[in-house]
């Protein structure tokens, strides 16, 4: 039995003031072997985002435990967390920054963290995620959607993280596109060992990248199962079972179904 | 806005701007800046505001070059002549070229716009971007102060202080400078409040970047355009409180060609003499007009959600 | 006069071409079709044309955009000959449109019960009372399970889910023949997603409706639409019925169903479209 790679033991927010105080996660508790992949579906606003972002610090007031590789999140110096954990945002339109070139995106996480030889890091990583060294002085604006999201695929990549933190990758892209940022994806997972925690509301696109999934709603998890379990349509919970069938056709009696229960 | 020709391969100077294969930062710079040339140039009202303000500039530099007598030379004997071919817009009360007199008065007119534009761009700026950056108490209390200036009209305040310190052109700059800043704090806040919550923001966050990086390597760059084009459209706004000042008496001192002292000083013989008052008015309108027109084309170049 | 046999609307040949400084582009490319009381989807990628064709049939296209077309008949009239006031009649009584996004397409300052009433009284002057009435029964009609309450709310206050409703109640204030509806459900959660297609469907089933349906989502037209219409770089490439949509024969069609990943499907990489030239069933543009 190898350690986990990440680990989230009971894990809850609040955001807001005064009465709009609003329990956002509640109890989230899941962990992710080295090289694994993991999947966290659900409805908007059930929570699914939120856990990646308390993973990655932009959220600090939660309380529960985050282990990264063993050591508690807390406990790890920032720049040590960087180089650890790293994400990938859904719109690759409003994460890269629009003023600056695609080789000031790369390079500065190097500069940041003073490792060096920034030239031959930032033209491997361009042709590791398939664009090649000649869109180093391009803007993000001259850039189509898929060419944008490799490109935020690589910065995340510049700081060689063992983890990395998927954030609906291709929910903004056309299909054609999602196909190749999922291979894309899953062949960098083999190449570089990565660990991914991945957060899709299409439940397909989680079966075809994760190992295991947990189903979220309103900050809890509902169920945890396993790829197979959600290719055959197996689950334990009437709302995950629910969600699959969904999202598998149009139905016009389960389509009632769901009006009554909502 | 110019483009470094320089670095440019002899053959295809326009193939190397417009290409999609670019091979150095300094190509990117370059076609970045000539893309927002031509975009630029298909504006016309923006292209003859920066030709005034061009001309405006080299008046000032070259002006005894461009002057045809001494602004402060005294011929009372050809005191408040019309214009003519020796004095092209006449003369004033004292026998000075009123032409000399504008074009002095242009060297005038680019300090107090450029040494206001220099202490208020940055301090409004500073103060918006660390106000919507921080938050919190912080954000309450710049803003209030803020608030507290921006309740003043602007020449009572500049009044204020011009005859609290005593005329002269640095008071005077001094005293608009204090009234012009809070509308940029307030710009360069709504600003960073937006860029804050925004994507990018939190990746430069992920990889470790400090506060002050994000605030100077990717907030200051998106606020900096609109801020450029708010200075620009205010220097109209600046040129014409300078005037005022210069008309009450209270800016640059006689016997310099203050625009605004000028219209002040011909006001007495406006009726018997038209131009005395009309040509310093019509330089005030004019640049005022320019600043404008270019501080517009300027917005639909730098900020695209103004462009079509 | 339109018989029961003829169809609802007859597309033939609709080309839509934007001129600018920058040159002519055309967006859609000789597009043909014929609608009955059924639910027709248009599917294909950004850029495929698929909106412009909903766009161009409401003349709801921006002046730069030039639309033609050999036939373009709706209940008997040329679409595109009606003139601006016409063609608002027809636009606000005939034919509807739903948008993507619910947020964007309601007044932020009125209750959602007054705007559908306001809907109807356009329509119908006078008669307060009566709107409210017909407000209600609408809301009633898009499966609201409280309209007294839900009259009261402002858009802010209701999910995504109950704002489609509430646009599609507003849609059919004026008993419209034809929907459009363009991406009406990307914004939805998979669940409330369901619903509001089944209201979509019952209005079809029930009032004998038009629909075209504007999506990107092969997955749902499937099950959802009766034909399907495959759309590339402006033209339709292949028409097929929704549910034989997995024999589809055109290597457009084909590669786009294999980039999707389907549940209980799983491959271990999915194949990635390549674009051919010769797929442009009419190479430049006359």
């Amino acid at each position: 039995m190898t350690a986990p790679m990440l680990e989230v033991e009971n894990l809850s927010l609040h955001l807001g003031e005064g009465t709009r105080r609003r329990l956002i996660l509640d109890g989230v508790s899941f962990s992710l072997k080295p090289g694994e992949s993991f999947g966290l579906a659900g409805e908007s606003g059930s929570g699914k985002s939120t856990v990646l972002r308390c993973i990655a610090g932009l959220y600090r007031h939660w309380t529960g435990t985050i282990r990264l590789d063993g050591e508690p999140l807390a406990a790890r110096p920032e720049k040590d967390r960087c180089r650890l954990v790293q994400m990938v945002f859904q719109d690759p339109y409003g994460s890269l920054h629009p003023r600056h070139k695609i080789d000031t995106i790369l390079a500065e996480p190097l500069r940041i963290h003073g490792m060096g030889d920034v030239d031959r890091r930032v033209d491997r990583i361009l042709t590791q995620v398939g664009l090649g060294p000649r869109f180093r002085y391009r803007y993000p604006h001259q850039l189509s959607g898929g060419q944008r999201q490799r490109v935020a695929i690589a910065r995340a990549l510049m700081l060689e993280p063992r983890i990395l933190l998927l954030d609906e990758p291709t929910s903004a892209l056309d299909v054609s596109i999602q196909a190749e940022i999922l291979n894309l994806l899953a062949d960098l997972r083999t190449e570089l060992d990565l660990t991914f925690l991945l957060v899709s509301h299409d439940l397909a696109v989680i079966e075809h990248m994760c190992h295991s999934l947990a189903i979220m709603r309103a900050g809890r998890i509902v169920e945890t199962l396993s790829r197979e379990t959600l290719a055959h349509g197996t689950p334990e919970a009437s709302y995950t079972a629910a969600l699959i069938k969904a999202s598998e056709r149009y139905d016009r009696e389960l389509a009632g179904v769901l009006a009554r229960e909502d | 806005m110019s483009t470094d020709l320089s670095s440019a391969p002899r053959r295809g100077l326009s193939h190397w701007l417009s290409t999609d294969e670019i091979t150095s930062g300094r190509q990117a710079a370059a076609q970045r800046a000539y893309w927002g040339f031509v975009g630029f140039m298909g504006n016309p009202l923006a292209v003859i505001g920066a030709l005034i303000i061009l001309l405006l500039i080299i008046s000032a530099a070259f002006a005894p070059l461009v002057a045809t007598h001494d602004p402060i030379a005294q011929n009372l004997r050809a005191a408040l002549q019309p214009p003519s071919a020796a004095n092209w817009f006449g003369t004033d009360e004292l026998g000075r070229d009123i032409y000399s007199r504008i074009v002095y008065g242009a060297r005038i007119t680019l300090t107090i716009v450029v040494l206001v534009s220099v202490i208020v761009g940055p301090i409004g700026l500073f103060v918006g971007m660390l106000a919507g950056f921080v938050g919190g108490w912080t954000d309450r209390i710049l803003m209030r102060i803020t608030d507290i200036f921006l309740s003043f009209p602007s020449l009572v305040l500049a009044l204020a202080f011009a005859a609290a310190l005593g005329p002269g052109l640095e008071n005077a700059v001094i005293a608009i400078a204090l009234t012009a800043w809070p509308p940029i704090a307030r710009l360069a806040r709504a600003e960073t409040l937006t860029i804050r919550s925004s994507d990018f923001i939190a990746a430069a966050r992920l990889v470790g970047a400090s506060r002050l990086r994000l605030l100077f390597r990717h907030v200051l760059p998106l606020c900096l355009p609109s801020v450029i084009v708010r200075l620009c459209l205010n220097m109209a706004g600046i040129i014409l409180t300078a005037a005022g000042l210069g008309f009450l008496g209270l800016g640059a001192q006689p016997p310099s060609p203050e625009w605004g002292a000028m219209t002040s000083a011909g006001r007495r013989f406006m009726l018997d003499s038209w131009w005395v008052v009309t040509m310093p008015g019509s330089a005030i309108l004019i640049v005022s007009l320019a600043f404008n027109l270019f501080g517009d084309g300027l917005r639909d170049l730098l900020d695209p959600r103004h462009s079509k | 006069m339109t018989t029961s046999t003829d169809p609802l609307l007859s597309v033939k040949n609709l080309r839509v071409r934007y001129v600018s400084s920058r040159g002519v582009m055309d967006a859609v490319r000789g597009v043909s079709f014929d609608l009955g009381r059924e639910k027709l989807a248009i599917v294909g990628e950004s850029g495929s044309g698929k909106s412009t064709v909903g766009r161009a049939l409401l003349k709801l296209l921006p002046g730069s955009a030039k639309v033609t077309a050999d036939t373009c008949r709706f209940e008997g009239t040329h679409l595109l000959d009606l003139s601006p006031k016409a063609m608002r009649k027809v636009r606000g009584h005939r034919i509807s449109m739903i948008l993507q996004d619910p947020k964007y397409s309601l007044n932020p300052l009125m209750t959602v019960g007054e705007q559908v009433a306001e809907a109807y009284r356009v329509h119908h002057p006078g008669a307060r009372a009566e709107a409210r009435e017909r407000a209600l029964a609408q809301l009633a009609a898009v499966k609201i399970r409280d309209p007294e309450h839900v009259y009261g709310l402002y858009p802010h206050e209701i999910s995504g889910g109950m704002g489609q409703r509430v646009m599609i109640a507003m849609m059919l204030i004026p008993d419209p023949a034809l929907i459009i509806a363009d991406e009406p459900t990307s914004a939805l959660d998979v669940t409330v997603r369901m619903q509001v297609l089944a209201i979509l469907d019952d209005l079809v089933k029930e009032r004998g409706l038009g629909l075209i349906f504007i999506s990107h989502d092969l997955n749902l037209v499937k099950s959802f639409c009766d034909r399907v219409l495959i759309m590339y770089a402006g033209q339709v490439v292949e028409e097929l019925k929704g549910s034989e949509l997995d024999e589809a024969k055109h290597p457009y069609s084909r590669g786009l169903l294999a980039s999707l990943p389907r549940l209980g499907e799983r491959r271990e990489r999915l194949s990635v479209l390549e674009r051919k030239p010769e797929w442009l069933i009419e190479g430049a543009s006359r």
